[in-house]
């Protein structure tokens, strides 16, 4: 009796540093595996670190590089029945893309020019605009289409729509109805969830190489690749618009025996009608980022002139197309959120309004089909006009620009990026990869396990067991360095700026929109200005991939710390807590769950941006992914480089995913799912249809 | 079964009549894996709480019999958790009965098809939901008609019904509004517009006044009086509230954990509670306003006066209690010409004076 009595006593008078210890187990056991990592470190620096050269390729490698040859053989050759519709679906979306390229951008025989050019396009563009999204949204649909022509970019711009128009269509058509099935069915959801999980893990530059192998490149390829990688976001957002649907109007609706499809067409489709848009919203943007990435496997559009000007070191041309990509990803995005908002008003619409819209409608109809009229049969309605020029101008500027940094500024930006790799990056490599192999594996899986316990330390020792296999130990430890180090400076970033908004809501205000902007852009034109500033290196593709990937951690790390309870907070400052102690001893603490979210997200971006950042000069297993694009010895190892990156991505997630679930459930367990939701819907502004009911 | 020997009608039985509205057979709802393995062991003896630990499963509703006479208001009653709206769904099958026999208008629902289960839905039984359940993107007008459209009917009949029944609740002028225009009690009249909109035989309302304010409350339960009065629907009524239980119901279904505690007139239910848990219920009630002279009278004897004001049984305490003290006599109880009992104006300060005293079993009737 007396030893259950005295035993609490005992705790209350341990010495503080033992306290201390106690209470941050894991972080003190993690600081304990980093001091013996490096204790080895010292010692075996440079042994068993697997390094490959660049150009050598293993018995792994050739059997992949066989397997690839199987396929493209069987492509050619029409031996695999699999194979064979792959390349009939390919075929015709070929065929597709063909048509409409006739029609928008490419003259058909014996006609010099396209049926339509620009001032129908337009047209056209407008009146579906309006039907969708409202007049509002022509002031911006309008001159984004005129840029695009007076940037220089008209054709290489129309092909980008069409190509992530085709993808979004496809996408939606297939994600849909299978939303709505997982919406209903448990069993389905089950299945799907892990898959659309993977898909979201991989970074889009991996699902390249593959696609190409057995698509060949071009426009087909382009399409396809988009598709797979913007499917995701639309399936889970319709299923989680269907499942969140308010159970009290289902349940009444039920009671007055509707039918299956009455339920359908009635109850669901109308009340989950702007989740879907906001579904198809992401899909967009998701399509138009692989879009312009598809450019490496030779996808039409803006992609090209970019990739073109990075690879020639004309760095205008990629800043002007460039420019014209972040135009059409703000046009798209806008429009369609535009139309998710208009969904529900347009049904609440009075009837005079109706009228009205109606006539427009109409008016813009007659108009629209004037302007077809004249673009098909005049040159001057067809062909963009060449002037005002403004892509030339800007391209000059920015050259100019290059030219000066490189001669007169060099120095500072070089000192900058020197420093930076010296003092920080080149350390950290060294410990990852230069300890012996088996030293760093052993590292990581204990991490995996302090951070997110038994199932984080399978799945890490799985996939670094797949990478030793992969025969780029090496290559790959020198990614997850870049990937570490720029996912750190994310974190520390959204720390701090997440802290200043979750507290602020004037400084929320502020700093959101750019957050949202930054989070539509495609990933590949974050590189440009880096790489202009930068030169090619190691340290531009972590710049690009922290720039990439801060809004979203910033915004996690905000919405974890508004979403701390009013009253705990008031409780705190009702003890007299100062602002530093509220930060450090409830706000942060509190939230660590959506820390270790914004660390999972981080990484995920920051790994995808440091693959696309390979073939800007950062080396490692993106430019093995490049080098088996351009050179077909080396798909193999191409194969090899991508089957890695995806390793890595399921590693970094899983340990984080693991740790901020169990951070969560220490919390509670409702914040749990929200914090899965919100990864969800991809951190998307909550769909705020749902919120009445 | 739980009965107390001194109620005078024990009986699931409705009232009066063969046509039955409703009929209920040994229902019994239990959640979870392989529930319906469980009924007809010992294992669907075991308490709520036992039955989970040992087989994951949780009862709704446990071995719930009764009916209901046309025209009859039929509540039913219990705490939260006691399983009376997981009942009243398993009525129309919203929720699956694990066993036991539900029968309206003397159709077997229990084994009805899904088209037989959607007729009935669309035609015989309407429901009224605590949170309303409105479609918020349909104005009043085309969610009263809703019921209407997924019978099939044409856009300008329906909604011309709908026209008439949102006059019946006092919403008119409000015809073209949304659902989040209107404020809580409106949105409950759209409700009860929408399930009176098909003309069904039986109205099922669960709680649908808990989530109101207490003076929209007070004018709801008025309507639904009112209602009753014009339309003569069977209602039953699932409320947590036993004010709203005996304002309202013509008989009373108490539950506890899923299981039936007492079936009865509300005077029997106050009077007469059929255990502890009935009892602490009605111990609030004033019982003055809910029991009646039978009650509360004695059997006759040779010396008393027959000289005192003459009153029916089922007259209420309160009601009687100004004429009876005003009487030097006390009241003769008469029923169809027979004197059946006599009250003491003792008997009736004891019921109005000491309203707060546990209640005690001499007044009962022998």
């Amino acid at each position: 009796m007396t030893a259950v009595v005295t035993a609490p006593r005992a705790a209350r008078h341990r010495p503080a540093v033992v306290e201390m210890v106690i209470e941050h187990a894991r972080l003190w056991a993690l600081f304990l595996v980093v001091v013996v990592w490096v204790a080895i470190w010292a010692v075996t620096q440079g042994q068993d670190t697997l390094a490959l050269s660049a150009s050598a390729i293993t018995d792994t490698h050739r059997q992949l590089q066989d397997a690839s040859n199987w396929v493209e053989d069987a492509a050619s050759s029409g031996s695999s029945v699999w194979v064979n519709a792959a390349n009939n679906f390919a075929d015709w979306i070929n065929s597709v893309f063909e048509w409409l390229q006739h029609i928008f951008t490419v003259p058909e025989f014996p006609r010099p020019l396209p049926q339509i050019g620009w001032l129908g396009t337009i047209a056209l563009a407008a009146l579906v605009t309006f039907a969708v999204a409202g007049w509002r949204s022509l002031l911006l649909v309008v001159p984004s289409f005129l840029a695009f022509g007076f940037l220089g970019y008209w054709t290489d711009s129309i092909d980008l729509l069409l190509v992530t128009g085709i993808a979004v269509v496809i996408a939606a058509a297939v994600g849909i109805p299978l939303g709505l099935w997982m919406g209903h069915s448990k069993v389905v959801t089950a299945i799907v969830t892990p898959v659309l999980d993977f898909m979201q893990t991989m970074p889009s530059f991996v699902y390249l190489l593959p696609i190409s192998i057995l698509f060949g490149i071009g426009a087909a390829a382009a399409i396809i690749v988009t598709l797979i990688y913007a499917t995701p976001p639309v399936v889970r957002i319709t299923a989680h618009g269907i499942r969140t649907l308010p159970a009290g109007v289902m349940e009444a609706t039920a009671s007055m025996g509707q039918s299956r499809r009455q339920r359908l067409t009635k109850v669901e489709l109308p009340l989950a009608k702007r989740t879907i848009i906001v579904g198809i919203n992401q899909t967009m943007m998701a399509a138009l980022s692989m879009a312009t990435i598809a450019a490496f496997i030779d996808g039409p559009g803006l992609g090209q002139p970019v990739l073109d000007g990075l690879k020639r070191g004309q760095l205008g041309t990629s800043f002007v197309a460039g420019i014209a990509i972040v135009i059409m990803a703000i046009m798209l995005d806008r429009t369609t959120t535009a139309a998710s908002v208009r969904s529900e008003q347009a049904s609440r619409a009075d009837q005079a309004h109706t009228a009205l819209r109606r006539g427009a409608l109409g008016a813009g109809a007659i108009g629209t089909l004037v302007a077809l009229y004249l673009s098909h049969n005049y040159v001057w309605a067809n062909e963009f006009p060449s002037s005002p020029d403004l892509g030339t101008p800007i391209r000059n500027k920015v050259d100019d620009f290059g030219q000066w940094l490189l001669t007169d500024v060099s120095s500072l930006t070089t000192s900058i990026e020197t420093t930076f790799t010296e003092k920080f990056l080149n350390p950290v490599q060294s410990l990852i990869a230069e300890s012996p192999w088996y030293v760093t594996a052993a590292a990581f899986a204990l991490i995996a396990v302090i951070v997110g316990g038994m199932r984080a330390f399978l799945f890490t020792v799985v996939c670094l067991a797949g990478i030793y296999y992969l025969d780029l130990w090496n290559f790959a430890m020198i990614t997850l360095t870049s990937v570490l180090v720029a996912t750190a400076i994310v974190v520390l970033l959204a720390v701090v700026v997440g802290v200043w908004m979750g507290r602020s809501r004037v400084v929320d205000r502020i700093i959101r929109p750019f957050l949202d902007a930054g989070q539509t852009m495609p990933p590949f034109v974050f590189l440009i200005p880096i790489f202009i500033l930068f030169g090619p290196n190691r340290f531009t593709a972590m710049v690009a991939g922290i720039i990439y990937a801060a809004p979203v951690a910033i915004k996690l790390v905000a919405d974890g710390i508004r979403g701390v309870s009013t009253e705990t907070v008031e409780a705190a400052e009702s003890s007299g807590t100062n602002k530093w102690q509220m930060i450090t001893k409830v706000q942060l603490p509190m939230s660590r769950g959506s820390l270790l979210l914004a660390t999972n997200q981080g990484l995920l971006y920051v790994l995808s941006m440091v693959v696309i950042g390979g073939m800007a000069g950062a080396g490692a297993l993106g430019f093995d992914i490049v080098h088996g694009f351009r050179n077909s010895s080396y798909v193999g190892r191409g194969l090899a480089a991508g089957i890695s990156v995806v390793l890595l991505g399921i590693m970094l997630d899983r340990i984080t995913t693991y740790g901020a679930e169990r951070a969560q459930r220490s919390q509670d367990s409702s914040g749990r799912t929200a914090a899965r939701w919100r990864k969800v819907l991809r951190l998307s502004p909550a769909p705020q249809g749902l919120a009445h009911g | 079964m739980t009965q107390t020997e001194n109620r005078p009608q024990a009986e699931n039985a409705a009232p009066e009549g063969t046509d039955l509205a409703l009929r209920v057979e040994s229902l019994w709802k239990i959640f979870g894996p392989r529930a319906d393995k469980i009924i007809g062991t010992p294992d669907a003896d075991l308490s709520r709480a036992d039955l989970k630990r040992k087989t994951g499963c949780v009862v709704g509703v446990r071995d719930v019999s009764f009916e209901v006479a046309p025209g009859e208001v039929f509540v039913v009653m219990g705490l939260s958790g006691s399983g009376k709206s997981t009942l009243v769904r398993c009525l129309t099958r919203l929720i699956e009965p694990t066993a036991g026999k539900v029968e309206v208008g003397g159709v077997d629902v229990s084994n009805a098809s899904e088209s037989q289960l959607r007729d009935l839905r669309r035609h015989h039984v309407s429901m009224v939901f605590q949170h309303f359940g409105l479609l918020p993107h349909r104005q009043v007008i085309d969610n009263v008609a809703y019921g209407l459209e997924v019978r099939g009917m044409g856009r300008k009949e329906r909604r011309a019904k709908a026209e008439e029944v949102v006059g019946l609740v006092g919403l008119d002028g409000y015809e073209r509004s949304y659902p989040d225009q209107l404020s809580g009690g409106m949105q409950q009249r759209v409700g009860l517009a929408r399930a009176l909109a098909g003309d069904p035989d039986i109205l099922l309302f669960d709680e649908p006044f808990s989530a109101l304010d207490p003076l929209i409350r007070r004018d709801m339960q008025n309507e639904v009086i009112r209602l009753h009065h014009e339309l003569g629907k069977t209602m039953v009524f699932i409320t947590h509230d036993l004010q709203e239980a005996l304002k309202l119901g013509d008989r009373i279904l108490i539950m506890r954990d899923g299981a039936l505690v007492q079936l009865g007139t509300p005077d029997e239910v106050v009077a007469a509670p059929a255990d502890d848990y009935v009892r602490d219920f009605t111990s609030e009630v004033p019982r003055s306003h809910v029991l009646t002279l039978r009650w509360v009278m004695r059997e006759p004897r040779d010396d008393d006066s027959l000289e005192g004001p003459v009153m029916s049984p089922d007259t209420i305490v309160r009601q009687a209690a100004r004429a009876a003290l005003a009487s030097d006599h006390p009241v003769r109880v008469m029923e169809e010409g027979r004197l059946i009992g006599i009250v003491d104006d003792d008997a009736i300060l004891r019921m109005v004076v000491a309203e707060t005293d546990a209640p005690d079993e001499d007044g009962v009737p022998a």
